[in-house]
């Protein structure tokens, strides 16, 4: 179908008058984190209570994408970020539900559902003047939280679809200059810079072009493009068609994980809306254009996010790298010229075309413009997503908008940029993150997942978590990975095991070396990155578990025992019913014990004791 | 097993019987039989005129394809890093002794396949668990046994 402005206009007009004849606007996330926590019970909830207090005509409740701070869901906002209420339904539904009614009707705070700062006395009602979001520099997500994803005329009168009709009347290679002068650079990790690439493909030889999203994040630790997915498709959508027709291409693909079936849905539903409105499809809005997207599910393998695999993935064949000697903008899926960004470099392109390269390039650093999204998880306070410009500190970001360390625990490290990435020590917090500050510590940005660990996560045993992660993910092409990888995890579960011998580190370090040079794709290179840098930082830690058979963060089961300290055990037997296996026995009021015989080491007592009782040695 | 040609027809012939859409059309596959029959593998390589080496391996590269017949119930605990961090072996772990069935495997009367899966992308809620559609977060080993409730009394 083909649309005309006039038209479009008229129909977004209509929803607009629809929209603001509404007095007040009730937003829920319906993020996947708020989903989980009961998110679309609240929305029934309002929803029927609306109903029958008349109220219906007169409120707005919108779903939206994920607003960030998923540690606190179900999160619900009014109007334009007036009021954040967290963890709502969590004790009550009906109650809460009363609360949410008595503001719409009354406009009465209700102080129960308010954001507590970390003190836990101060209380925020606006958005704006929580910590957590206060630090950040929405770009990309700028839309997600106050957008229904799943309603193209919402996206519009956002100014959505604008940024296309303004490329539509410039000259491609003038997008493509505007995208290099702005200085983005590809957040999926890589880094590359993105007009730099898209004028690679514009002018490599052969026909079709295609242009492809990466929504393949198999980082564990990272959910940034899943939310954006879930949250803005058409921002991706649009940014992939202003790309294409600066490239030449007809034709798209996104490439999304099987394991997000609420992003494949909404994408899905974002595509059809955009093939009726004519921003896909044949001469798109008269320009003589034509350009589809088609959407690709992965299948659960991590290699698959590298650029060669993905696109022999997209061929129907296992997705297994190839050499990088021809670059996949001149030969890349089908053997022709390709463009693949990531999804948040996709998304970053519509407000760089609206607001110009200069506005852009003011934000960030020096070599890295923009913002980052990062996901902030692990063992921080305010778990969730957040978008800051390039450049603000490890420091900043996890105590200042993360809130520091949950249960007042002390700070050990940070891991960054997934399994090729690596663990940054309390040294380094004043440590800028941009493109190339964390590759001088052995770590990199990544795609900004940022994992925040404690006193309790011991570094030995997190080496080998990424280890066994890519022993799994390794496609067995290239040798080195495939066996190397292997060898290095075998002798990091034996130091983890008690069974750690003299030479152990020095074989580490030897075979670190020989993976990283004799691998074919970015996954083999980075694979040893966890050890090497762990043991760059950590090697302490190393060293007590191969010598003395010790595991300071009280991780590994075969080097601790756990028992209960008499003196201060209250017998308030929480770590009885806590147990998984019921081996604590003791009468109330009465002083508990581990039967040591039954233990099987998961610490969920000493997680749950409040007289720090429970004692790991 | 015999699998129901008219009913891997559609699903090919919704791929216009395209090669390039195998990896679709075994997910498509699996999505009916709660896992990807042998036959029916070799029954798509035929129909798309591959030889049925390259169907094998395309099947077995991909993790989320099983080969191996699934439960009535998946469940999928996370372990991705922050998972990882938060305790999700222990959940993992706990899963194996109450459903008396180790990772990768069903339980002896076909209600729950046990898997882990390397991050499900909720990783606030950490350490996660997937049932079926549902997720549930912050789980704790002393949760599991409730978990495993809900599914295994509300059939």
């Amino acid at each position: 179908m083909n649309m005309s402005v006039a038209e479009l206009d008229r129909i977004v007009s209509e929803y607009k008058n629809k929209t603001e004849g509404f007095e007040k606007v009730v937003l829920i996330c319906t993020g996947t984190g708020c989903v989980s926590s009961g998110a679309l019970k609240v929305f029934k909830g309002l929803q029927d209570a609306i109903y029958s207090e008349g109220l219906a005509g007169k409120v707005l409740i919108k779903k939206t994408g994920c607003h960030g701070l998923c540690e606190r869901g179900p999160i619900v906002v009014f109007g334009n970020d007036e009021i954040l209420y967290q963890t709502v339904g969590k004790r009550n539904i009906d109650d809460d539900v009363k609360l949410l009614i008595a503001t719409i009707k009354d406009n009465q705070i209700a102080d129960k559902l308010l954001y507590k700062g970390d003190d836990k006395t101060k209380k925020y009602v606006s958005t704006r003047d929580i910590p957590f979001y206060a630090g950040q520099t929405r770009l990309v997500l700028a839309l997600n939280g106050i957008i229904d994803p799943e309603i193209i005329e919402d996206y519009i009168v956002h100014g959505g679809y604008s940024a296309l009709f303004k490329a539509l009347s410039m000259d491609g290679d003038e997008i493509i200059e505007w995208i290099d002068k702005s200085g983005l650079r590809g957040k999926g990790g890589g880094g590359f810079t993105t007009g730099v690439k898209w004028r690679s493909c514009k002018t490599a030889e052969g026909s079709p072009r295609y242009v492809l999203a990466n929504g393949d994040e198999g980082d564990p630790g990272a959910f940034m493009d899943r939310s954006l997915m879930e949250g803005n498709p058409h921002a991706i959508l649009e940014g992939m068609i202003i790309g294409a027709c600066a490239i030449g291409s007809s034709q798209g693909y996104i490439y999304v994980r099987d394991e997000y079936p609420l992003a494949v849905e909404r994408l899905s539903k974002a595509i059809s809306q955009a093939r009726e409105y004519g921003f896909l499809g044949k001469d798109i809005f008269n320009s003589g254009f034509d350009f589809d997207i088609e959407i690709f599910r992965g299948g659960g393998a991590f290699v698959c996010g590298e650029s060669t695999a993905l696109m022999t993935s997209i061929e129907g064949k296992a997705g297994e790298p190839r050499a990088k000697y021809i670059h996949t903008v001149e030969r890349g899926l089908r053997e022709k010229p390709t463009n693949l960004n990531n999804v948040e470099t996709w998304a970053s392109i519509p407000e760089i075309i609206n607001k110009g390269w200069e506005w852009f390039s003011s934000i960030g650093t020096e070599r890295s413009k923009g913002t980052k999204v990062f996901s902030l998880v692990g063992k921080v306070n305010n778990t969730g997503l957040v978008e800051v410009p390039m450049g603000m500190t490890l420091k900043e970001i996890i105590f200042g908008l993360g809130g520091g360390i949950q249960g007042g625990k002390r700070f050990k490290a940070v891991q960054t940029g997934g399994p090729s990435g690596g663990c940054i020590p309390e040294e380094y917090l004043e440590m800028p993150v941009d493109f190339d500050s964390l590759t001088k510590l052995g770590s990199m940005m990544g795609s900004g997942g940022m994992i925040v660990m404690d006193e309790r996560s011991c570094m030995v045993d997190v080496a080998r978590y990424f280890l066994k992660f890519l022993v799994e993910e390794s496609c067995g092409k290239c040798t080195p990975c495939r066996e190397g990888v292997r060898r290095m995890y075998e002798i990091v579960d034996r130091i983890c095991s008690g069974n750690g011998t003299e030479g152990d580190i020095k074989h580490l370090e030897e075979l670190g070396k020989a993976i990283s040079l004799g691998s074919l794709c970015g996954l083999g290179q980075s694979a040893p990155n966890p050890v090497l840098s762990t043991l760059k930082f950590f090697k302490e830690e190393y060293r007590m578990h191969i010598e003395e058979k010790k595991c300071p963060a009280g991780v590994c089961k075969s080097l601790i025992t756990l028992h209960i300290d008499p003196e201060r055990c209250t017998g308030c037997m929480r770590c009885a019913s806590e147990c998984p296996v019921g081996c604590i026995s003791g009468e109330k009021k009465q002083v508990h014990t581990i039967d040591q015989a039954k233990c099987i080491k998961c610490g969920s007592c000493y997680d749950v004791c409040r007289f720090d009782a429970v004692m790991i040695a | 097993m015999e699998v129901d040609t008219g009913k891997l027809n559609s699903i090919i012939q919704k791929y216009n019987v395209d090669k390039s859409y195998i990896l679709a059309i075994f997910q498509d596959i699996q999505r009916t039989y709660r896992f990807l029959p042998k036959e029916a593998i070799k029954y798509t390589c035929e129909q798309l005129d591959i030889p049925f080496s390259k169907g094998y391996e395309v099947a077995t590269f991909y993790k989320t394809l099983s080969l191996k017949p699934r439960g009535k119930h998946t469940i999928h605990v996370c372990l991705g890093t922050a998972c990882h961090l938060r305790g999700g072996p222990n959940v993992a772990d706990t899963f194996e002794r109450e459903l008396q069935v180790k990772i990768g495997n069903t339980t002896g009367d076909g209600s729950f396949t046990l898997e882990t899966v390397n991050c499900l992308g909720a990783c606030a809620l950490a350490p996660l668990v997937r049932v079926d559609e549902q997720d549930f977060g912050k789980t704790t080993p002393g949760g599991v046994k409730n978990i495993i409730n809900e599914f295994r009394n509300g059939e």
